[in-house]
């Protein structure tokens, strides 16, 4: 019974991401949000804004400091699972 | 079993992997490098560090629990400088006009990302140093016994 709702769960996850995938731009696609002129803006006034003269410690510690708190979440979701697999009873 | 080449050399080397490694952490926000990568660096000299010297149990369960106390500190410390910005009246993980910026290219700079880099390098060294430790000891069990 567990299984069959767990099953359901992560069908039901699966079809959410498939969905935000299906939403996502092509690739190379020059109408995409990507490619209007965020890059300059980084470039240009990150050292501005953060303080930061390395571009790529203010983009993922400033601009998309929520994106980084996620990628720190899925260290810690690594660690639960290895611990998980490697229980002793 | 004792090697001594292996020891003088992990003496030797053990030290200056460390300061490279916090090198790269604390000069995150101004040279190439950063968090994940220092973390790893200095995660890597525990594990070396591990592997040449081996341990009795007790200082080996020691070791362990510090690893995860900067695991979740590490996190905590993140969390708590993004409420910072929503005490201040800004959002969440906010930097500028939360935290002073400070002059551009020197150590002291840049506001929270210096400090995030710093609290996730640990993280990111704990977390490296758990795996390790868990797929060579082979986990715990309830009590938190190897």
């Amino acid at each position: 019974m567990r299984r069959i709702i767990s099953l359901i769960i992560l069908g039901g996850i699966l079809v959410l991401l498939v969905l935000a995938v299906a939403e996502m731009p092509a690739f190379g696609d020059e109408t995409a949000p990507a490619h209007q002129g965020i890059m300059q803006k980084y470039l240009a006034d990150s050292t501005v804004d953060t303080g930061a003269i390395n571009t790529i410690a203010a983009i993922i510690l400033d601009y998309r400091a929520y994106d980084t708190l996620g990628e720190a979440t899925v260290l810690f979701v690594a660690v639960v699972a290895v611990s998980a697999v490697f229980y002793k009873r | 079993m004792h090697d001594m080449i292996l020891e003088m050399i992990a003496r030797l080397l053990i030290p200056m992997i460390q300061l490279f490694g916090m090198y790269v952490l604390f000069h995150g926000h101004l040279s190439p490098g950063g968090s994940f990568s220092g973390g790893t660096i200095i995660a890597a000299s525990l594990i070396f560090y591990s592997l040449v010297f081996r341990f009795s149990e007790r200082k080996h369960r020691l070791q362990h629990d510090t690893s995860l106390l900067f695991e979740g500190g590490g996190a905590l410390l993140y969390i708590v400088v993004g409420l910072v910005g929503i005490f201040f009246g800004y959002s969440f993980l906010t930097n500028r006009g939360v935290f002073p910026l400070g002059q551009a290219g020197r150590l002291w700079s840049s506001g929270m990302i210096a400090i995030i880099t710093v609290g996730l390098g640990g993280k990111v060294a704990g977390t490296i140093f758990t795996l390790f430790q868990e797929l060579l000891e082979g986990g715990t069990d309830t009590d938190g016994n190897h």
